[in-house]
């Protein structure tokens, strides 16, 4: 979410989720809403049926693809050349907002340097789609007086991420549609409180609020409140650990609620980076993959089990309440942090759910009028730095987070890391199912779930299918330049000719064996979008092995 | 502002506002069968019906807006009897079998025959040889106890806009289903579960909720741990055991749900669970006390500082656990371990 930090001065959904029902044009791009947002989607077809106009830039047949006006079904890796036609349009037929571009941004000229090479023949030939429903896309986005843009991990799972959402972030503020009601930029968040996870700063380069830890005025607040020397040395993120554990630099890593060995890119690399430690800790709930190589594993309690807040893609903190008491002797994660801390010789300084968001609503100005009280009340969207603040639902109105002006950073086309060639000539995708959620540690525990889904497949289209002789449901073996894996051929038109797509949820041929680790140079977000694999069919000896 | 008179209290409403939603502001309690908030006034029940001044015949109040100096009344003999009289239709076309029927003690039709002292159904309609659907993984539908109320066919088409369910026949013969007679499983139907949440009876019916009464569980509000839309709902425990889930009213799901957030609750008290501290031993994770576990992490994170300094040692926290987890993680990694290597999986 750098990118809308940059453009934006704030890298978090700019709307609130209801106002998309009063949206008259919709832009989704890089998200399937239906299956990874469903109530979302409902909310999107929602405003369809209400008669907003949607568009949808997705290398699938995804079911929202269905009920566009325009479907942008463009390879994948290529967001950042359909952006600039797209703004090539707009500016070249005169669409483009001038007063809001004049008065609220700066950097037009720049901007224009790049996207006048991106004529939308270009753009499109780029993209592979026709260059008449890229121009048909712009003008309707164009002509939306709310006109609200949703993207997703298509967009950000890219070595081209942060570009990518600059240019979202360009397109709309071309068309003036940052800072007012049911409009905006809006990254849909992964996981339910990755939004909570990052404002929190369990982020390398900052603590709680996006305050920077090269601060020396707000290292100086955290040291006093924590009676505690800081280190102003940048750390590492959790890709840089990984690579650092594999190099032996890194030497110990405390894992809290995670599963790296099954959602990290090229799952070899993860395996030897761990075994490589010399002390690996996790905290979690289930045995996972990852729990079974470390050397102490802590049982944790629950969201159901535990008293405290999440903070959803609108910004939203709401609370989390102990329904049940969690099994055995598990207990609740802060809490085992506390015992880790005083051991280390640590006051953690809090001894409640409560009392920790009474210290973050203290050293965070955005969380300033935020407490659990409170929540129980009313459930506000940061920044709500008073008690008396009645919190933000739309960011940027008047004036934008980072200043008076927006800023234009326009960026050309980068292609993916690794693109098809002779050797790897098809190029995989990764996603979500409706049915599961990232690694199935808690939905494949519901039997229901994985009678409807539950095991590895992969998306073919029908003329790739018959070029290697591939049977609807027959057994087939990916292989990319880390790994290979068998998996079970799902022949449909959803994909289009060249691209594969698989779910990334289960252990029974991972998708994450052949997923590329090269990752976006500012937010260091692996390349699950895009990589090169081969396909052939199983031998009859092969599923005999198997 | 207009100004309405109800049970003889007056009071002040929006342009707009419907009969019922002004007895809702002073109290007065209207019965319902088919109004349901987030959809369109359907006033296809009739349970709602009050009295209004000056008008002919009792207006459905859910379903008619406010007037300047309107008078309501929302109980008399007229009321009551023609409340009465929609609820001994409805029941002459029910499956009574409140005994074993999932729905008991939260049934709207069983409170309403309650509250307007029904003791037995007045009619009897010859009933029809319609089979229950038990094809979907998660809840049933027997139209034997639907009272064509269509909730759940509004919810489908007009909230989750799935387009599964509808009413199909005429007369007698209406009942909610799909195109063909489809069955659940082989319809587009994604089991959201919605057409659950909103039935006012036991025609749609989880699965598990054959396994409690409503006086046997209680309710906690709380928020989905799935996607990052941050429903609202609420955990429905039984003998310290989540049962089920059912849709709240939050802001950005106003009542909805999906099959992960309404059906996907068994990991919960699951027995795969971690219940006790683990540490490697002989290469093997062997269960031990809290206080051994604790010390091995804190003297191989203190061994590991010394030797080589605290950059060493990184943490990855969790995008799933609570903001208060995951300050605390932070405070852990940057004050006592003294490194700013901390991450959550907001990138993978």
């Amino acid at each position: 979410m750098a990118g809308l930090a940059i453009t934006l001065g704030s890298g978090a959904m700019t709307n609130s989720v209801a106002e998309v029902v009063d949206a008259d044009v919709i832009f989704l791009i890089g998200s399937n809403p239906t299956e990874a947002h469903p109530v979302m989607g409902a909310q999107i077809r929602q405003a369809r049926q209400r008669g907003a106009k949607l568009i949808v830039a997705d290398p699938r047949v995804i079911d929202l693809a269905k009920e566009a006006v325009v479907h942008l079904q463009l390879k994948p890796g290529t967001n950042i050349a359909l952006l600039n036609g797209m703004m090539h349009t707009i500016i070249t037929e005169g669409l483009m907002d001038k007063d809001y571009v004049e008065n609220r941004t700066e950097g037009f000229d720049e901007l224009w340097d790049v996207v006048k090479e991106y004529t939308p023949e270009k753009a499109a030939e780029i993209c592979g789609i026709d260059p008449e429903d890229l121009k048909a896309a712009a003008r309707l986005y164009a002509s939306g007086k709310r006109a609200p843009i949703y993207y997703c991990l298509g967009v950000t799972e890219h070595s081209s991420g942060t570009a990518g959402v600059m240019s979202i972030s360009n397109l709309a503020l071309l068309c003036g549609n940052v800072g007012k009601y049911a409009a905006g930029v809006n990254p849909l968040r992964g996981q339910n409180n990755v939004q909570g996870a990052c404002d929190m700063g369990a982020i390398p380069a900052m603590y709680s609020g996006y305050q920077k830890v090269s601060d020396p005025d707000i290292r100086e607040k955290f040291s006093k409140a924590w009676g505690v020397e800081l280190s102003a040395k940048p750390g590492l993120t959790s890709i840089e650990a990984m690579n650092g554990a594999a190099a032996g630099d890194v030497r110990a890593i405390y894992i809290m609620g995670e599963n790296p060995m099954l959602s990290d890119p090229n799952m070899a690399h993860v395996e030897k980076s761990l075994k490589n430690l010399d002390f690996l800790v996790v905290q979690d709930i289930f045995l996972t993959e990852t729990a079974e190589l470390a050397d102490v594993v802590l049982p944790a309690t629950c969201f159901a089990e535990k008293e405290g807040t999440f903070t959803n893609t609108e910004r939203r903190v709401q609370r989390v309440r102990k329904a049940v008491q969690g099994p055995g002797e598990s207990r609740e994660d802060w809490a085992i942090l506390a015992e880790v801390m005083r051991r280390l010789g640590f006051d953690p300084g809090f001894s409640s759910s409560k009392e920790i968001m009474d210290e973050i609503a203290r050293l965070t100005p955005s969380f300033g009028g935020i407490s659990h009280e409170r929540l129980d009340k009313e459930q506000v969207q940061w920044p709500c730095p008073s008690a008396d603040h009645p919190g933000t639902p739309i960011l940027h109105l008047g004036k934008f987070s980072r200043g008076e002006r927006a800023l234009f950073r326009p960026s050309p086309h980068i292609p993916s890391g690794e693109l098809p060639d002779d050797e790897y000539p098809m190029l995989l995708s990764t996603g979500r199912l409706l049915y599961h959620y990232n690694t199935p540690t808690m939905t494949g525990k519901n039997e229901e779930l994985m009678e409807i889904e539950g095991r590895s497949f992969i998306e073919i289209n029908p003329s790739d299918a018959a070029k290697y002789g591939l049977e609807q449901g027959g057994r087939v073996k990916v292989a990319s330049r880390r790994g290979e894996i068998e998996t079970e051929a799902r022949i449909t038109q959803r994909v289009p000719e060249g691209v594969l797509y698989m779910p990334f949820h289960f252990a029974d041929g991972a998708a994450n064996i052949l997923t590329s680790d090269a990752v976006d140079s500012i937010s260091m977000t692996p390349e699950y979008k895009v990589c090169a694999v081969k396909v052939k069919k199983a031998s009859y000896e092969d599923a005999r092995v198997s | 502002m207009l100004n309405v008179t109800i049970d003889g209290q007056l009071l002040q409403v929006k342009e707009g506002t419907t009969i019922l939603e002004a007895c809702e502001l002073v109290g007065a309690e209207i019965p319902t069968l088919c109004h349901l908030k987030h959809l369109a006034p359907e006033g296809s029940c009739r349970m709602c019906v009050v009295e209004v001044k000056g008008a002919r015949d009792l207006k459905v109040s859910c379903a008619t807006v406010c007037d300047e100096g309107m008078e309501v009344v929302t109980m008399n003999e007229k009321i009551h009897a023609w409340r009465r009289f929609i609820i001994e239709m409805l029941l002459a076309d029910h499956h009574i079998d409140c005994f074993s029927c999932s729905d008991t003690g939260q049934c709207k039709l069983y409170q309403y025959a309650l509250d307007y002292g029904i003791k037995e159904p007045r009619f009897q309609v010859e009933p029809r040889d319609w089979e229950k659907d038990e094809t979907n993984r998660f809840f049933d539908y027997d139209p034997h106890k639907c009272i064509l109320c269509r909730r759940c066919v509004r919810t489908c088409n007009d909230r989750q806009v799935n387009h599964t369910l509808n009413l199909t026949g005429r007369g007698i013969d209406t009942k909610v289903g799909m195109p063909f007679d489809e069955l659940f499983i082989d319809s587009n139907c994604v089991s959201c579960g919605n057409c659950v949440s909103v039935c006012p009876t036991g025609a749609l019916a989880t699965k598990s909720s054959k396994d409690y009464r409503s006086w046997e569980v209680t309710k906690t509000r709380t928020t989905c741990s799935y996607c990052a839309v941050g429903c609202q709902m609420d955990l429905v425990v039984k003998k310290g055991k989540v049962v089920g889930v059912e849709p709240a009213d939050g802001h950005s799901n106003k009542g909805l749900l999906c099959v992960k957030g309404k059906f996907a609750y068994k990991f919960i008290g699951h027995p795969d669970r971690l219940t006790t501290p683990l540490v490697r031993k002989d290469g093997v994770l062997q269960p031990v006390s809290w206080d051994e576990a604790l010390d091995v992490v804190a003297d191989n994170l203190q061994r590991i500082k010394a030797e080589s300094g605290p950059d060493a040692i990184a943490g990855f926290s969790s995008s799933r656990t609570t903001n208060e987890d995951n300050y605390a993680f932070m405070k852990m990694m940057r004050g006592a371990i003294g490194t700013n290597s901390v991450d959550n999986c907001a990138r993978v």
